[in-house]
């Protein structure tokens, strides 16, 4: 069965941003340059935090946006990256309207979530979650 | 260290020239680590002996560690710099996103020097650092407003930290703060003052970055312990649930608890300012510094009528910490939460330090009862527990309406050594006092530690220990602990961690990074650092036999009882000659 990350409850982010150096971390490098998934104030600590990471949507707009056809598209939804077709245009980052596709500026390829659920283990209070996608495509 | 990692790279930057540049330093960090130890030794080669601190010849370093971004709870950048207030030693440490913003920047650490003609911000990303005009920020009254306009102007959300002054910074209040993400601040020895001397209003730093590690799978061991210890056993949970706020209740019953300028030190109404109180009353929501799984910055609701119209309310949200709330609740004689919060949200929109502030108000406070000053003086009658007076007078610190409020701007120590009342001003070294009447260790503490701080050497945790120290030994034991503290702020790593980062767990962590440290190294280092801190101090004109101790202090009992002057000037003289001084 097909995976996605979900938010449960991003009221519930205190902004520790474990989970961007958990994905950095599943490269077994430190730091946040490979990171898939992205946290940041609504306008400040107040307002609270989002959590950005790619949805896996059924008809993803970054796959349609690829010229050159480097993002296949997966059964359950989503994306898979085929680095070795990608010419590094950044078509798909500005199709996301999530803004959940990141760069890597050291190769100049993108960086999308790989439904690994990685991060998941690594979120002090549970907010994120690998969920089975029940149904497949059609 | 690993040849590849970019701690190496020192910025520094020149404010007069508008020129930055950067600089090789592998042999700063190989020897000294990073944090203090590095900015310590920078210091040393760039501040010119005897510069006033605020002429531009003052150079402010931003450090952080090899930790930082590696592995969680390692998030703090430390500042050094000559402090304003104390004419000495300056050293500040903040969390917040400030420490991973820098390293991902690319940076081990940031020097600036000089003084730009006109106001300016700092924008620093991919390897460069843009000058930007701030005059127009400059004359804002609220240093919320700046915040607002820099995140808009800037990228890099979730990435950035943004550090800036407020008026206080501008007015060059000797205990002007550096507000970090606006909850978190570089507190005390008055950073904010030498960034207005430089008339720079603020700084925002972004960037990602990879750090290489020797050995990727002992590298995921070493960080899943650190995580396991701060996430599943009780060593953070005191800073998880009650934040620092938790201290009230505690320090109150062993009568700690400085109280109305610590005439006593116990204070009635604990109970409705305590922890509890707050998180019941207030608590908002919990934040955290990046990469740090504890979530210790309380934010506070505070919710207020408008006046002139009906049902029309602003909800702002306002960070508490022990330090803040002692020094303003009980100092002031204050006794509930959301006085305390409307305090502390005014001293946060001037950029003042809190706990300075409330001392100076303390002071000011006793003085006027005494009347060694009058009312002509303070413009307002100040009486304990009086917010809209203790209000009128935050402001009046910061607009400087007459000659008096200009001399507290100087500090509580130099503002009685022109009015009188030097045995009721609660300053040591010049800075005032913390939260912590806790017995003579704690007084040391202040007296002897490089920053004049109750937190490198934690006095206040020895005077509760049940133990009969002698004056010698109770030297010996607070210098340990601050030669150890310098280890943990070379890292960085937070004070709260402290019980996580043994010797041996630093040392397997920094292996993993590349750098060969026994337990043992590091406990050498750490004297090593320290000592070179007190070299700096003592060139730039440090004196134990200058340092000044209010007799108030002897006359309201602590927990053990009476504190004996005798047993401190023991203490002094003793640590004078342990580190070979004068």
């Amino acid at each position: 069965m097909p995976k996605r990350l979900v938010i449960r409850d991003y009221d519930r982010c205190v902004g520790c941003q474990l989970c961007m150096f958990a994905c950095s971390r599943r490269y077994g490098s430190g730091g946040l340059l490979k990171s898939a998934i992205h946290v940041r104030s609504i306008g400040g600590a107040e307002r609270g935090f989002t959590v950005i990471v790619c949805r896996a949507c059924q008809d993803p707009p970054c796959a349609r946006a690829c010229p050159e056809d480097a993002l296949i598209r997966r059964d359950g939804g989503g994306v898979l990256l085929n680095a070795s077709k990608c010419n590094g245009c950044r078509a798909c980052v500005s199709a996301c309207p999530f803004g959940a596709i990141f760069w890597d500026h050291s190769i100049e390829k993108p960086i999308i979530c790989v439904y690994c659920g990685y991060c998941v283990d690594y979120c002090p209070y549970n907010i994120l979650e690998l969920e089975e996608i029940a149904y497949a495509r059609e | 260290m690993l040849g590849n990692d970019p701690l190496r790279n020192v910025l520094y930057i020149d404010l007069t020239k508008k020129r930055f540049w950067i600089e090789d330093r592998l042999d700063l960090f190989e020897k000294w680590i990073g944090g203090v130890g590095v900015a310590t030794q920078i210091l040393r080669e760039e501040l010119t002996k005897g510069v006033d601190p605020l002429d531009p010849g003052n150079v402010i370093v931003f450090a952080v560690g090899p930790l930082t971004g590696n592995f969680p709870l390692a998030s703090k950048t430390v500042a050094v710099f000559k402090s304003p207030l104390t004419n000495n030693w300056g050293e500040s440490h903040a969390g917040g996103r400030s420490a991973i913003a820098i390293r991902m920047a690319g940076f081990g650490a940031i020097v600036i020097k000089g003084k730009s003609e006109r106001p300016v911000y700092l924008s620093i990303h991919d390897g460069k650092v843009f000058f930007k005009d701030a005059s127009g920020l400059w004359g804002l009254t609220s240093s919320r407003t700046a915040g607002r306009v820099l995140r808009e102007l800037e990228s890099g959300s979730g990435l950035r930290t943004i550090m800036r002054i407020g008026k206080a910074g501008r007015k060059l209040i000797k205990y002007a703060n550096v507000i970090v993400d606006t909850y978190r601040h570089f507190g005390r020895l008055g950073l904010g003052a030498v960034f207005g001397s430089k008339n720079l209003e603020a700084i925002v730093i972004y960037g990602r970055q990879e750090l290489p590690v020797t050995d990727k799978r002992r590298y995921r061991e070493i960080y899943d312990e650190i995580f396991y210890k701060a996430v599943k056993s009780p060593l953070m949970k005191k800073y998880r649930d009650l934040g620092t706020a938790m201290n009230v209740i505690p320090l109150n019953n062993i009568s700690g608890l400085p109280t109305r300028n610590l005439k006593a030190c116990k204070f009635e109404y604990a109970g409705q300012i305590s922890g509890e109180s707050f998180a019941r009353s207030v608590l908002a929501r919990r934040a955290s510094c990046a990469h740090c799984p504890v979530a210790c910055i309380h934010i506070g609701a505070l919710r207020e009528p408008y006046v002139d119209e009906p049902y029309f309310y602003k909800t702002t949200f306002v960070a508490y910490d022990y330090g803040p709330i002692a020094s303003i609740g009980p100092m002031l004689g204050l006794n509930n939460p959301l006085d305390i919060l409307k305090m502390i949200n005014l001293v946060d929109i001037y950029g003042l330090d809190a706990i300075s502030t409330g001392v100076v108000l303390a002071w000011a406070t006793e003085a006027l009862e005494k009347k060694i000053i009058s009312k002509e003086q303070t413009l307002v009658d100040f009486s304990w527990g009086d917010l809209n007076a203790y209000i009128k007078g935050v402001t009046f610190l910061v607009d400087q309406p007459n000659e008096f409020y200009k001399v507290l701007g100087e500090g509580v120590e130099f503002a009685a050594s022109k009015y009188g009342g030097m045995e009721f001003a609660l300053a040591f070294g010049r800075n005032e006092i913390p939260g912590y009447h806790t017995g003579p260790a704690g007084y040391i503490s202040f007296l002897i530690s490089a920053r004049h701080n109750h937190s490198d050497s934690f006095g206040y945790e020895l005077d509760l220990e049940s133990l009969e120290l002698s004056p010698e030994k109770t030297v010996d034991r607070l210098v340990e602990e601050e030669q150890w503290s310098q280890i943990l702020s070379s890292l960085v790593t937070c004070y709260f961690a402290r019980e996580i980062y043994t010797p041996t767990l630093i040392s397997s962590a920094l292996e993993v990074l590349g750098f060969n440290f026994s337990p043992d190294d590091l406990k050498k280092l750490g004297e090593k650092i320290h000592y070179e801190k007190y070299l700096l101090a003592e060139r730039e004109g440090f004196r134990i036999s200058k340092l000044h101790i209010p007799r108030r202090i002897f006359e309201v009992p602590a927990a053990k009882g009476k504190i004996n002057e005798e047993f401190i000037r023991k203490a002094l003289e003793y640590f004078s000659q342990k580190m070979e001084l004068e």
